[in-house]
């Protein structure tokens, strides 16, 4: 591509050409105030003006977002006219907006407050009619309040190109203009499948997670037995609510802070992942030998299999009947850990720190509760789990490296690590699939072909004689052409993994935000680097374990040999399985 | 799809088909529909979404942004009071205030004999002779306030000798 000479703030450079002045600005060390510092088409319609700049050649000031750098152009961003006009885009923003600041669970990485602060926004400049405070928390995992919306329509976006769904979109007009679900209902009353890559990029609290905070405070001030376990993604994310570089693996601080914080046991739900392999290969292997449904799809993701009960009600035999492994370490802990203990499964209150709000509302399902004891009873974002140590007090920074409690389920493997990012499912599968179909180790270990954050990717392995066509897919818009293929009688594969999330949970809903108008310490291009950075995380942890295939988990062969039985068991399938159900009426 | 019979769905299905090789088909869709039922409930919307693989959500973005689509079913006379700035100065304000007083209606609302929908609506372009009203797409021009009541009988008679 072409360059052309551009000039700001006086100092000559050469840029390419086709750059929005934002993106210049950019690369040449400005960071223009904007609302749209996440920028990746996510919001291109230079609505909010609040990156207003002067340029040459232009009719006015312009949105330095959406106008493109020209040949000579000047560019002035420190002017006083310039300086000004943003100030007041702000304001008038502002002017609109429910400032109950110090309640905003977006307090701390709220950008408007960001864009405020940095533009010199003035107090309640413009008074008028404000947009009611209409709350949407029917669902256990999102809010919604029109009353903080900027509409900026990032959420529409990002609903769009990580699903294809546009679950949220614009309606009415002028002032009355909303973001919401068509006809302004609940998320409860939409196929929405709660995925929260909306909460992820709205810059203010117009969306956010429903916070379980209070009920961890009241199951330990009611002296239950609570027992953590924790996502494999958010060891690779937690660092950064601690303003950690995004990749720092932060799993031995952790598990000190939850010891910290009064938990009784502290477990990490990588060994449920294991145990989710062997289950699920077995359940596989089994499938093709009795001539089961194929492909099987993995159900790791609630995320997923809500999209699946709404859009794909005819494919549900394809699903894995496995839990999620955080709900097979529930079913486990309220079952063979009360019994070892000599607990009551009623006094123990069971608490998953996950990457995920589709975890909260999958918590709720019919399915993964018994006699009205849920498998699990609260589940915390990687962002909540934040809020709560800094709540405590504690310096995560200087804390020590501790491990997760040993006994009966603490061993866990590599191949658990992995479950966190895209793929991660699909390659630990294969390793123990491997060893069950060969006799033997794969000698590589690693699986690497079928790494990376190609929205699908397809592999042949070759074990036991046979060869196994797979695939992968992340975000519902890149699963949905194998989907359709299995629908059309003409899918080749054998095993597919599919994640709600693109990029997997590294890049879940409720991992921290990554903005990077607040993240002056990460490079420019973090946006498209964090996903790289938590997954190296991810598979560094992988290598340095002693032990990478599910398999070989000592505690998880012990959990067979004393409760379980054997893989696919009578037990196993009443503990470790549910069922599914697809939505017949798209709207309730 | 609970609440549209057998042959609503075949004509809204008819009339998504139409389109089929548009790039955009929406706002051809929606006027045919509108046109055809006078009214396009969500759940008209979301047979339409089904059928074009367009979201409810941005359908209804349309259908709620512009006056001519509506939601509900519109009255057998639709007034439209112009409320654009020409006719505002000239008292537009009153007129339609006066309609709505003797419609017992709101603008926007339809009367419960289903005979009126009263609607405010930005600039006709006609403002040379403002302020103006269209009624089912007959313009009044130059109304005053006094002229109000006989317009309301007059079309109250019509319908009535009508139904």
């Amino acid at each position: 591509m072409a360059n052309v000479n551009i000039k700001i703030e006086g100092q000559p450079y050469v840029v390419e050409e086709g750059l929005t002045i934002l993106e210049a600005a950019r690369i040449c060390g400005y960071e223009i105030p904007s609302l749209c510092a996440f920028n990746h088409g996510e919001c291109s319609r230079g609505s909010c003006r609040v990156c207003l700049v002067e340029a040459t050649g232009a009719r006015g000031l312009v949105a330095a977002c959406v106008y493109p750098v020209a040949e000579g152009m000047e560019i002035r961003i420190s002017s006083p006219k310039a300086a000004a006009a943003r100030r007041t885009s702000v304001e008038l923003l502002l002017s609109n907006h429910n400032k109950n600041c110090q309640q905003c669970s977006k307090n701390g990485n709220c950008e408007l407050l960001h864009v405020a602060k940095l533009t010199g926004a003035r107090e309640d400049m413009f008074e008028g009619e404000k947009t009611p405070v209409t709350v949407d928390s029917l669902t256990p995992s999102i809010t919604r309040d029109t009353s903080k919306c900027v509409l900026c329509g990032r959420c529409v976006e990002r609903c769009k190109n990580a699903h294809g769904l546009g679950i949220l979109g614009f309606e009415n007009r002028g002032f009355a203009t909303i973001v919401a679900p068509a006809g302004n209902r609940s998320f409860a009353d939409s196929p929405c499948i709660l995925c929260g890559q909306c909460v992820s990029v709205c810059p203010t609290g117009a969306l956010a997670e429903i916070s379980e905070i209070a009920k961890i405070d009241k199951a330990m001030s009611e002296g239950k037995h609570v027992v953590v376990q924790t996502a494999p993604a958010v060891r690779a994310a937690l660092g950064e609510e601690f303003g950690m570089k995004i990749g720092t693996a932060v799993t031995g601080k952790m598990v000190a802070a939850l010891r910290r914080l009064g938990f009784n046991k502290v477990y990490d739900t990588n060994f449920a992942a294991d145990l989710t392999i062997m289950e699920e290969a077995t359940e596989l292997l089994s499938r093709v030998k009795n001539g089961g449904k194929l492909p099987m799809i993995t159900s790791c993701s609630p995320g997923w299999v809500n999209y699946a009960e709404y859009y794909y009600g005819d494919l549900l035999g394809h699903l894995s009947s496995c839990k999620s492994p955080h709900e097979m370490m529930g079913a486990i802990l309220k079952s063979y850990y009360a019994e070892r203990n000599g607990l009551d499964p009623k006094d123990i209150f069971v608490v998953s720190i996950m990457p995920c709000t589709a975890k909260k509302y999958e918590k709720e399902r019919p399915q993964l509760q018994k006699d009205g004891i849920k498998d699990v009873d609260a589940v915390l974002t990687t962002r909540e789990l934040g809020d709560l140590i800094k709540r405590s007090g504690i310096n995560f920074a200087k804390l020590p490296d501790e491990e997760f409690d040993a006994d009966l389920l603490g061993d866990y493997t590599g191949a658990g690590v992995i479950f966190g990012v895209t793929g991660g499912v699909m390659e630990a599968a294969l390793r123990t699939a491997y060893f069950v179909l060969e006799g033997k180790e794969y000698k590589e270990i690693a699986f690497t072909a079928v790494r990376g954050f190609d929205g699908i990717r397809e592999a042949t392995v070759t074990m036991g004689g046979m060869d196994v066509k797979i695939a992968i897919a992340h975000g519902m818009k890149n699963a949905k052409p194998l989907l359709d293929d299995i629908r059309a009688g003409k899918s080749p594969y054998t095993f597919i993994e599919i994640m709600g999330c693109p990029g997997g949970c590294i890049c879940g809903g409720g991992q921290p935000y990554v903005r990077p108008s607040l993240l002056p310490n990460e490079d420019p291009d973090i946006l498209d680097t964090y996903k790289d950075k938590r997954a190296a995380a991810l598979y560094s942890e992988d290598e340095r374990q002693v032990i990478r295939q599910s398999h070989n988990n000592p505690q998880i062969k012990k959990l067979y040999d004393d409760f379980l039985g054997e893989p696919n068991s009578h037990k196993a399938h009443e503990l470790l399985h549910t069922t599914y159900e697809a939505h017949t009426e798209r709207y309730r | 799809m609970a609440h549209l019979n057998e042959a609503a769905v075949k004509k809204i299905s008819e009339i998504c088909d139409r389109y089929a090789n548009e790039t955009t088909p929406l706002m051809m869709i929606l006027s045919d529909i509108q046109t055809e039922y006078g009214y396009i409930p969500i759940e008209v919307q979301e047979l339409v979404s089904e059928k074009t693989g367009i979201s409810v959500a941005e359908i209804y973005g349309v259908v709620t942004f512009y006056s001519f689509f509506s939601l509900k079913p519109k009255g057998k006379y639709i007034i439209g009071c112009c409320l654009g700035t020409a006719c505002y100065v000239k008292g537009a304000q009153q007129i339609i205030d006066k309609f709505s007083e003797l419609l017992n209606i709101a603008p926007g609302e339809t009367s419960e004999d289903g005979l009126f929908t009263l609607d405010a609506l930005r600039c006709i372009g006609a403002c040379g002779i403002a302020p103006a009203v269209t009624i089912n797409g007959k313009v009044y021009p130059k109304l005053a306030v006094s002229d109000v009541p006989a317009i309301v009988e007059e079309y109250r008679k019509l319908g009535g000798a009508e139904a």
